[in-house]
């Protein structure tokens, strides 16, 4: 790989420590949840049904990040950690600030525990999200065509833009380069491209050259689906944003979350090959440009300047 | 022109929108003759499907002319000046599931499609009128609406038969039958089905022509069950007596051979706290549907029969007796409506006077008092089974 990931946590690094702080979520969760009562007594607030409701509150959220952490370790989740633990601060505090002497010792030993939880919760989160490490996309479709012919269409460079979200322009300089030209949530990139592997009908892998604004590689792969279903396009890629993680926090932000972006513009691509042209609707009428699911425009025919606008 | 929209939950108007126009290779425009209002138009008209947006325009139901044809419509395939039935699931034609004859699975006519996988697993087809989820398409109750993939899905009637005659080949009609092709009918079987709305009586109607033995309509509503009654089926008030002992009796203790849910997740239940167990769990948005046919119909039906599900839900349920289904070897089958594959076959039952459709309308009103007819139909007033509106 091409691609600078030194200096930073790799994303395997994420991983170990996401869900490290998972497991240290599922063990603080299941007795919350369970015995409710008893972590109440332990960490002094009384076993009254408010602070047993609250302990299982708190239960319920960390075995929620339990889960999170352990099924997809990444840095929002982790920073939905940190708010878990501004909540069980505030709630110590105010046990704290409200209850008689008698076991204060306890919750102020447990808000120590929380406090400390909490700072290795953000260590953890500030690292994760400086990771500018390389973001790594699958995905998949199945169209109904010949391998042959779906590899075609994906070889023919200058059609990308068709279908592909953020690809404004590709130009083939030759049999292996070609010059790309794309839009992102931080203003637009060049690069260029050289195809690193070329079989017809199965494969095709790229590389960026040095110098691009975006680094990114990866591999298409065309496999001759069973019994007669077409063709399975599998794309695999690697890029990283310049901004780093933040970038791709932003990014995700404003809802262009890399995997569905992948996700939709495989979609367009088996629309072209299987239909012709991207579907539109009046909720989405501009097509590959209809890049927010959500809000769409409304279900609602296009007045004549909007239709210009978008059939240009 | 004039179409109904979504404003909020339970409010719809007509207002003046912009003409429909192409925006596709494959569409067409047509101008609307007759168009319907539909029991899923209810959730949608609830705010049980989420997604909905103020200026949507409803309708999944409509006829009409067709006024203009994108590039790639072939003459031989359609031309201005045919008259259409449109069905409401919208299907390319080319993908596996629409070439196998699923084409309310269609994988291409979903702009959206990311949204509903998310909710869903896999994403659904385009549909007219129904959310953002099914992709934001203009519906049908209207003056024109804009039909993609024109060449696949509208239906030319080019008989004399009348609007009313074949307008709900669109959805009410396969549906219910579909309900009733899910159920294998055997010689003798008996059919119970839930909700003698305007799904559920298509459903009786396509059990009995397919070969049913008895066919046994349950709701509340004394005249849905009289309109169920006057057609030769048996009727069972589920406000009056124990559903699941009737229907024993009314089949020497064996139960249904085959039980249709044509209710769907805005149910009612005979017994308040049950009810407002769903409602509360509704409104809190921990179940999005209220199941009370579907738990019946399954803890009704006999061992190693069919549940054949046309009612709409649209996310989560509670309470879903799993282990009479899985115990008692019974299947469960469900669907939207795959429309397309059952066209052809009931416009020639409609031609050979199997099914009346038309017996089921009730209320014929102009599309400016689409909002009357929702509210008449939602609170079952007037006496109201099915609304046409005529834009
Ligand atoms: N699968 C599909 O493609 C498809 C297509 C069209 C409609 N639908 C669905 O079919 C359902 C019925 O549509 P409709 O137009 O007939 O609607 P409708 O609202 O007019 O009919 C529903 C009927 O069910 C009755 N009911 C309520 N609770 C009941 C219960 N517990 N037991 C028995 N009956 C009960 C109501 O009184 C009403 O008469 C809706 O959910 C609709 O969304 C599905
Ligand atoms: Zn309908
Ligand atoms: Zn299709």
């Amino acid at each position: 790989m091409a691609l600078d990931s030194q200096a930073r946590p790799s994303p395997s690094e994420i991983a170990v420590v996401g869900r490290a702080l998972g497991v240290v979520s599922a063990a603080l969760g299941v007795p919350l949840v369970a015995r409710p009562a008893d972590v109440a007594d332990a960490i002094g607030v009384g076993r009254k049904p408010r602070a047993r409701l609250a302990a299982q509150i708190v239960g319920g959220r960390e075995l929620a990040a339990a889960a999170a952490l352990l099924v997809r370790p990444s840095a929002p989740f982790v920073w939905a950690r940190v708010a878990g633990d501004a909540m069980d601060l505030t709630l110590l505090g105010r046990a704290l600030a409200g209850h008689g002497r008698r076991h204060r010792n306890r919750t102020v030993a447990a808000t120590a525990a929380a406090a400390a939880i909490t700072a290795v919760d953000v260590v953890a989160a500030l690292r994760a999200s400086r990771s500018g490490s390389a973001t790594e996309l699958t995905a998949s479709t199945t169209i109904r065509k010949p391998p042959q012919e779906v590899y075609e269409r994906w070889r023919a460079f200058s059609n990308l833009p068709e279908f592909m979200a953020h690809l404004e322009r590709v130009d083939v300089l030759d049999e292996r380069r070609s010059h790309w030209v794309a839009s992102a949530p931080f203003g637009s990139a060049e690069w260029d491209a050289t195809i690193t592997e070329d079989v017809p009908g199965e494969r095709i892998a790229w590389r960026s050259d040095q110098g691009a604004t975006v680094p990114n590689e990866g591999v298409v792969r065309f496999v001759d689906a069973p019994g007669g279903r077409g063709t399975e396009v599998h794309v695999q890629m690697r890029y990283s944003l310049p901004a780093g993680g933040a970038g791709k926090l932003v990014a995700r932000y404003f809802g262009e979350e890399p995997h569905q972006q992948l996700d939709d513009d495989l979609r367009r691509f088996k629309q072209v090959v299987e239909i012709g042209e991207v579907v539109r609707s009046d909720g989405a009428p501009g097509g590959k440009r209809a890049r927010k699911e959500f809000p769409q425009r409304p279900a609602q025919p296009l007045s004549t300047d909007e239709y210009t606008e978008v059939t240009w | 022109m004039k179409a109904t929209t979504w404003v909020q939950p339970t409010i719809v108007t007509v207002q003046d929108v912009p003409d429909p126009k192409i925006l596709n290779r494959r569409d067409a425009i047509v101008k609307i003759t007759s168009t319907a209002i539909c029991g899923s138009d209810l959730h949608l008209l609830d705010g049980y499907v989420p997604t909905m947006q103020t200026g949507d325009v409803m309708g999944h139901e409509f006829m009409g002319e067709v006024v203009e044809v994108g590039a790639d419509i072939g003459p031989d395939k359609l031309e201005v000046g045919d008259r259409v039935v449109v069905p409401f699931p919208i299907a390319c034609g080319v993908c596996t599931p629409c070439v196998q004859g699923m084409t309310s699975a269609c994988e291409n006519s979903n702009p959206n499609a990311g949204a509903a996988e998310k909710l869903f697993g896999h994403p659904l087809c385009g549909m007219f009128g129904y959310s953002h989820l099914t992709g934001g398409f203009a519906g049908g109750q209207a003056e024109y609406a804009r039909v993609p993939f024109a060449d696949f899905g509208p239906l030319k009637i080019e008989s004399d038969l009348t609007d009313e005659q074949v307008l709900f080949l669109t959805d009410i009609l396969p549906t219910g039958y579909m309900a009733a092709d899910f159920c294998d009918i055997e010689d003798g079987d008996v059919v119970a089905v839930w909700g003698a709305g305007p799904v559920g009586q298509f459903a009786m109607d396509s059990a009995r022509v397919l070969g049913a033995g008895k066919v046994i309509a349950i709701d509340k509503e004394p005249y849905r069950l009289q309109m169920a009654e006057q057609a030769g089926y048996t009727t069972v008030n589920f406000d009056e007596v124990d559903v699941r002992s009737v229907l024993l009796e009314l089949t020497g203790g064996r139960g249904p051979d085959k039980c249709i849910d044509a209710v769907g997740m805005e149910g009612s239940h005979g017994s308040p706290h049950i009810y407002y167990y769903d409602r509360i769990k509704q409104l809190a948005r921990s179940e999005t549907d209220r199941p009370y046919a579907l738990r019946q119909a399954i803890l009704s039906c006999r061992n190693g029969g069919i549940v054949s599900v046309v009612g709409v839900y649209g996310g989560m349920i509670d309470k879903f007796p799993s282990g009479s289904w899985i115990n008692r070897g019974l299947t469960l089958r469900a669907s939207q409506t795959p429309v397309h594959k059952y066209l052809r076959p009931l416009l020639e039952r409609i031609e050979r006077k199997e099914l009346d459709p038309t017996r089921i309308i009730t209320h014929t009103l102009p599309l400016d008092q689409a909002p009357h007819g929702y509210h008449i139909f939602k609170h079952k007033l007037e006496n109201c089974e099915k609304v046409v509106l005529k834009p």
